[in-house]
């Protein structure tokens, strides 16, 4: 294994016969440890800094403006100066909050997402550490980050935080149920929760054998971190600016960076489940390559979002659990179950694809047929006015 | 195994001290005039009324609960997808029939209006 084939590995290697050579077999294993965790965990936070930067960049050209182009070239320094700036922020604290609570939640923020990367596989062999409960740890991680609003807005002693937080409670949680039900789906066509394990069992990308699943596990997801259309617990018209309202400086940072990173971490996540991860041509000899491939194919997941994010108006709040208990959760069950039959009828024969998209594309349109039932009959209740004489100008 | 969790340890208390040193720095540099009027709670300029810990609506109570019936369900959905190879048709339509119960509870929640927002 040469050092172009696997740089990582390679240094890791030299690394690890050095420390065991000079210390003691634990205290080697955890200074081991400890530097792959440093690596790992200074990746995720880098890739903020450069996150908010490209958003801000790819954001300010949908709505037709140039974003940032001060600071460096192409406004590159925007996110440093932005960093020394809230630094030097006074912090204030509001007398009535709640300190301890107030103080540990934007903390908690960043960790809940952080700590999603610890079982991101980035290339064959790269990977914080391969639980074999990696899915399960993801979805437990993840509500840390409901923890987190909760905390904030409670601690805060506002009404608009509180409010902000309520909403948070009533929508994060209820998208949790058909995001958890859809990670079902690709756990049960790999047969195993390892994210590792994951991504090498898709010879053929589990988008292919679970469009809808994937669909619904990106709109799910886009919920969670709680952006346009669903940003309904930060939403500055109706409630200041929500569960963050009392935060200034680099507490409010805090909370700013946790949603980049969770919104890029959605997208690297759909990658790692639906499309292949670190899978593409050369990734297995030089791995370098698998890990671009990851990040490209985690890029086209958050443009996704950012898209939706400046495409679509902020849905009402009714319609928002509607939308979610009423037909992502019967839908992502009725695919839960479709799967899980036809897999096991059909999962040794070459009419797995077939079986599984027409499974799919039924469950779909049986979805859509109801969805436009319901409404005609909406319609028809809803009250009709009388149309009132318009004045027109003389 | 010990030290795929022993890296989870690990990572708790570094990604905690990240997040931490920001905070600890805009400690020694920011500047700190607390007066009274700063420090009192935000409500775009007008005085806060009452206590902010008040009654709130018990739907979202309501959603808290149906959520925690499909968070146990999926606890207990992920080691029978995991172990679906060496699961016979039969013991699969068993897990069919478990989702097939949660969803009778999805509509009866439904039909009570739990799932309404008014």
């Amino acid at each position: 294994m040469s050092f172009w084939q696997d740089p990582i590995g390679f240094l890791g290697e030299i690394i690890r016969n050095f420390l065991f050579n000079l210390l003691p077999e634990a205290w080697a294993t955890f200074i081991f440890t400890l530097l792959s965790v440093v690596i790992v965990a200074s990746f995720g936070l880098i890739i903020v800094i450069f996150l908010i930067w490209v958003e801000r960049k790819i954001a300010a050209r949908f709505q037709d403006r140039l974003g940032p182009n001060r600071a460096g070239p192409y406004g590159l320094l925007q996110t440093f100066a932005d960093i020394v700036k809230l630094i030097t922020k006074e912090d204030v604290v509001p007398e009535k909050a709640d300190k301890l609570t107030f103080n540990i939640a934007p903390i908690l923020s960043v960790v809940a997402v952080l700590l999603i990367w610890a079982v991101v596989p980035f290339a064959p062999g790269w990977i914080g550490t391969d639980l074999n409960v990696g899915v399960l740890y993801i979805a437990a991680v993840g509500s840390f980050g409901i923890l987190s609003i909760l905390m904030a807005g409670w601690s805060s002693n506002n009404k608009y935080a509180l409010l902000g937080a309520f909403r948070a409670v009533a929508q994060l949680i209820s998208y949790e149920v058909p995001m958890l039900i859809t990670l079902m789906v690709p756990v049960l066509l790999a047969r195993s929760m390892g994210m590792m394990e994951m991504v090498q069992d898709q010879d053929v990308w589990f988008i292919v054998l679970a469009p809808v699943s994937g669909l619904i596990f990106m709109v799910s997801s886009i919920a969670e971190v709680g952006r346009t259309p669903f940003d309904l617990l930060e939403a500055e018209s109706e409630i200041v600016a929500g569960y963050h309202t009392e935060y200034t400086g680099m507490k409010f940072g805090l909370f700013f960076a946790g949603e980049f990173l969770h919104a890029f971490t959605v997208g690297v996540l759909f990658a790692i489940f639906f499309l292949g991860g670190w899978r593409g041509p050369g990734a297995e000899e030089y791995r370098l390559l698998g890990m671009v491939y990851l990040m490209l194919k985690g890029f086209l997941g958050y443009f996704i979002v950012m898209w939706v994010r400046s495409t679509l108006p902020r849905i009402r709040i009714d319609h928002m659990l509607a939308l979610n208990w009423k037909f992502l959760t019967p839908v992502s069950l009725s695919l839960l179950v479709l799967t899980a039959i036809l897999d096991k009828i059909y999962g040794e024969t070459a009419l797995r694809i077939p079986a599984l998209l027409a499974g799919n594309a039924v469950v779909l349109l049986l979805g859509y047929l109801i969805m436009r039932a319901v409404s005609r009959r909406q319609t028809k209740e809803r009250p009709t006015f009388k149309k009132r004489p318009v004045a027109k100008p003389a | 195994m010990q030290n795929t969790w022993l890296f989870i340890g690990i990572f708790i208390a570094v990604a905690a001290v990240f997040p931490l040193l920001p905070i600890v720095l805009a400690a020694f540099v920011a500047p700190r005039k607390p007066n009274p009027i700063k420090l009192d709670t935000y409500e775009c300029g007008i005085e806060t009324v009452g206590d902010t810990w008040v009654q709130f609506k018990v739907q979202y109570y309501i959603y808290a609960l149906v959520f925690l019936v499909f968070d146990i369900e999926a606890a207990f959905l992920f080691p029978w997808a995991v172990a679906f190879d060496a699961l016979p048709l039969f013991a699969v339509l068993e897990g069919v029939l478990f989702i097939l119960i949660l969803v009778g509870g999805l509509l009866y929640a439904w039909r009570k209006g739990a799932l309404e927002w008014s």
